[in-house]
């Protein structure tokens, strides 16, 4: 009783683990449990236009940090002449052109590709921004310094902490009959942006400026639209939280890229004048595999798994990982439906063959390869040859038929008889010989029903086999072999009746 | 209905292939006894050490070169049989049942000459009849003068009794007999008719053919239920102590009865089938599991275990059925 104790806990073990591992795998990896399933991508191209005034230009765009939503596949730049690097200063990516001497009008082109992702998260932030020492008054920002103090007062009754106060700052702002002070504050030319930051600094309340993009599909010559992360520090841990100066709503990030993070400027030219940094964007659907194993290509999250070997490897391991399933159909067709096949695993090798074949092209190459096979070998028995021999004969008779097969179609036409080729040689001898010393033993009746059982169980197996999704889980979530064989120690140790035996002892059940 | 329940089945106790295997075969038969029974000439020494009759060895030919050793060995017998001793499901095996003025004839009239028998050796030491076609022995033994009890009973071929036993207990018999369906098989699946036989009595039960039930022999026309093996007492106690000498428990003896020397053991099968439920009407599982709850079966000696079991398993003999 142990015994089985031990058993089935270590099927349920095996299958657990399996289960894990897989359910571990999508949600980590975000490995798509479908095959066809796609995620978008977004083509993003910043386009740089300066004007060079013959000096040394050195240009330095800010480019997006890894945030919420999106992950990072690639980032490269298109800029002849121009020394390139991407550098990544103060927590924030740059893109940086350079060269000695230029003159004349220059465009410079950045694209980054993002895979929407939403595993990926905001960058914790470490440390508070620090106060901007913007002269409060100056260049036309908040002409009057007692309006800007009155409004952040009547913000400070209303409010409860660094994002509460922003909101009422807003609402002033924003009001659709604004009071005295802030049509003061307004009157100026500074943008409700520029005073947002002014007053939100006033009360000591740090703020960065944010350069967000709207992501939508088939945009061009788009502008960053400016907005203010409010920060605040609550139990030790500092929050921060997205304004749009132009609303008192929150900000929706749904489709909102941050671009520019820095909190400096979005691009830093020297050397040139009348600079314009616009964008342009496309989303394209690619298969989610692509793209996932596209984005973990740098970040070697798969490095134990079948996608860390070569190409060619991994296309050998995608046959290979579809045997279990195989080898799963003739153990329910032996042990539950009680079919008789010729040779154990022979069906699974059929189907195999039938895989790279196509399934009509490999039935009936398979069944006049091995008819006429077993015509040539019952010819063979009359000779009396000993056993190891009989079958070598049989071997090269197999390729001598597969040749020919070949070229007949070929002539006749027909390329799909080519594909012949694909069955294993060696099995296709043994069956024969099997079949005809069956064949002599048992009789033709034996020949049909082991023949058709194996058939049978080969196509069934074919269809599991090359089955879209079961290949696509099969290949990914390795945790899957476990549950195979989960599945087939079960069904080891089942010791009911088969299928076929309650038709053979029906007789018996019946009789009184 | 097609199929039938298999809580029906449960219920009467029926076996299945599954379960054979794991529940009994597995379990009871070491893996490193199995060369003792699926070797012949194993299973003819360790009998003979048992004091198992089996039938005559006239010769073994081990080697190419000892062929030419058959026409010394079936000098002066009635006849003989040439058999694999690795062969399996009757495969190979030669039978000569009279031999006249230097010609060999089978037992359908054909004839045989020597050189087709030397070949017939050759072909044996190839292992062109042994599993996995590994080299093998050609075996050379007497012809069983089949017992007269058994006339019109069988066709063309030796009828044999095939006697399961569990543990050493015989739990449950059958007769074999060739048909011309069988071509002169005893092979229950390629058409032979089994015939349940009683473990009290010897007397048939109930028959079979193509696991359906047949009355008469579908060739000699004969009545089946009046089968009744003689010396059935011998027979099941020769079975029943194949137990011993094998160390199988679960085991298909096949006995033969020679009109003189009487019960015989022929071959013993590590992996008895289960149409021989079918050939008796009734399922095996409800005796195994009865031989299985007894505690004292190891120190039961053989006359004990056979006693035990005509007890247990004997059959209210056949209704005769008006005609």
């Amino acid at each position: 009783m142990n015994a089985r104790i031990f058993f089935f806990t270590l099927v349920a073990g095996l299958f657990l683990l399996g289960i894990f591992q897989t359910v571990q795998r999508h949600l980590a990896f975000d490995i798509p449990w479908m095959p066809g399933e796609t995620r978008s991508v977004w083509n993003i191209d910043a386009k740089v236009e300066f004007e060079a005034t013959g000096k040394p230009v050195l240009a330095s765009l800010t480019t997006p940090n890894s945030q919420a939503g999106y992950t990072q596949i690639s980032q490269n730049a298109a800029s002849p002449g121009y020394g390139l690097s991407f550098l990544y200063e103060d927590n924030n990516p740059q893109a940086q052109w350079t060269i000695r001497e230029i003159n004349g009008p220059q465009t410079l082109y950045y694209n980054i590709q993002l895979l929407v992702d939403n595993g990926s998260t905001d960058q914790s932030i470490t440390e508070m921004p620090k106060l901007h020492e913007v002269e409060y008054g100056a260049a036309g920002v908040a002409a009057d310094l007692a309006a800007g103090s009155d409004i952040i007062k009547d913000a400070l009754k209303t409010s409860a902490d660094a994002f509460s106060f922003t909101r009422e700052v807003l609402k002033q702002l924003n009001a659709s009959d604004p009071n005295q002070n802030v049509s003061l504050v307004l009157a100026g030319k500074a943008s409700k942006t520029d005073i947002l930051i002014t007053l939100l600094n006033e009360a000591k309340i740090p703020t960065k400026r944010i350069g967000a993009l709207t992501l939508e599909d088939g945009r061009r010559r788009q502008h960053l639209q400016p907005l203010i992360e409010v920060f605040q520090e609550r139990d030790g841990k500092i929050e921060s939280r997205l304004f749009d100066a132009s609303s008192v709503k929150e900000v929706d990030r749904s489709d909102l890229l941050l671009w520019d993070q820095s909190g400096k400027a979005l691009l830093e030219l020297t050397g040139g004048v009348n600079s314009k940094v616009s964008f342009s964007m496309i989303q394209q659907d690619q298969p989610a595999l692509a793209a996932i194993l596209q984005k973990t290509d740098n970040e070697h999250l798969f490095n134990f798994s079948i996608h860390s070997l070569p190409v060619e490897d991994q296309s050998l391991f995608k046959g290979i990982l579809m045997i279990p399933l195989g080898v799963l159909i003739v153990v329910i067709m032996r042990v539950l439906i009680g079919l008789k096949t010729s040779g154990t695993f022979m069906p699974v090798l059929i189907a195999m063959a039938f895989i790279q074949t196509s399934l009509i092209t490999g039935l009936v190459g398979f069944i006049l390869l091995v008819a006429v096979g077993l015509f040539i070998r019952s010819y063979l028995s009359h000779l009396n040859l000993l056993l190891v021999s009989r079958i070598s004969t049989v071997i090269i008779m197999v390729i001598l038929l597969i040749a020919l097969f070949g070229v007949l179609s070929y002539k006749l036409g027909l390329t799909e008889g080519l594909k012949v080729t694909f069955f294993p040689m060696i099995i296709l001898s043994w069956t024969i010989e099997r079949m005809s010393v069956l064949w002599e033993e048992e009789g033709p009746k034996e020949v049909f029903t082991q023949g058709g059982g194996s058939l049978v169980v080969a196509v069934l197996a074919y269809f599991v086999m090359s089955n879209e999704v079961a290949r696509h889980l099969m290949f990914n979530f390795i945790g899957l072999q476990f549950v195979v064989m989960a599945f087939v120690l079960v069904l080891g140790s089942y010791t009911g009746y088969r299928l076929l035996e309650l038709r053979r002892f029906k007789p018996l059940a019946d009789k009184e | 209905m097609f199929f039938s329940s298999p809580f029906k089945l449960k219920k009467k106790g029926i076996m299945g292939m599954n379960q054979r295997n794991s529940g009994y075969i597995g379990r009871y038969n070491p893996r490193r006894l199995y060369p003792l029974v699926d070797n012949k000439l194993k299973t003819k020494i360790i009998a003979r050490e048992a004091n198992v009759t089996t039938p005559a060895l006239l010769g073994v030919i081990s080697m190419q070169a000892e062929v030419e050793d058959v026409e010394h060995f079936i000098k002066d017998t009635p006849g003989f049989v040439i058999k694999p001793a690795k062969g399996s499901g009757g495969k190979g095996i030669l039978v000569i049942t009279k031999i006249k003025n230097g010609r060999y004839y089978k037992p359908n009239g054909n004839e045989e000459t020597l050189a087709e028998i030397k070949r017939h050796v050759t072909d044996i030491l190839a292992g062109l009849f042994s599993l996995g076609g590994s080299a093998d022995l050609a075996v050379v033994e007497g012809l069983i003068q089949f017992d007269s009890a058994f006339d019109g009973f069988s066709f063309e071929g030796v009828p044999d009794v095939r006697v399961i036993v569990f543990k050493g207990f015989p739990v449950m018999a059958m007769m074999r007999l060739s048909t011309a369906a069988s071509d002169g098989k005893a092979n229950l699946h390629q058409g032979a008719v089994g015939v349940g036989i009683d473990i009290a009595t010897g007397k048939a039960v109930n028959a079979v053919q193509f696991d359906l039930p047949v009355e008469r022999h579908p060739d000699t026309d004969k009545e089946l239920k009046l089968l009744n093996v003689p010396k059935w007492e011998r027979l099941i106690y020769l079975a029943a102590s194949c137990y011993e000498m094998s160390g199988m428990g679960y085991l298909g003896t096949d006995m033969v009865l020679d009109r003189d020397l009487g019960p015989m053991l022929l071959e013993l099968n590590a992996r008895p089938g289960l149409a021989i439920q079918i050939a008796n009407g009734t399922g095996i599982l409800p005796r195994l599991k009865l031989i299985e709850s007894l505690t004292n079966a190891e120190q039961m000696t053989v006359e004990e275990r056979v006693a035990f079991c005509k007890k247990h398993f004997a059959e209210t003999p056949l209704v005769e059925i008006a005609s």
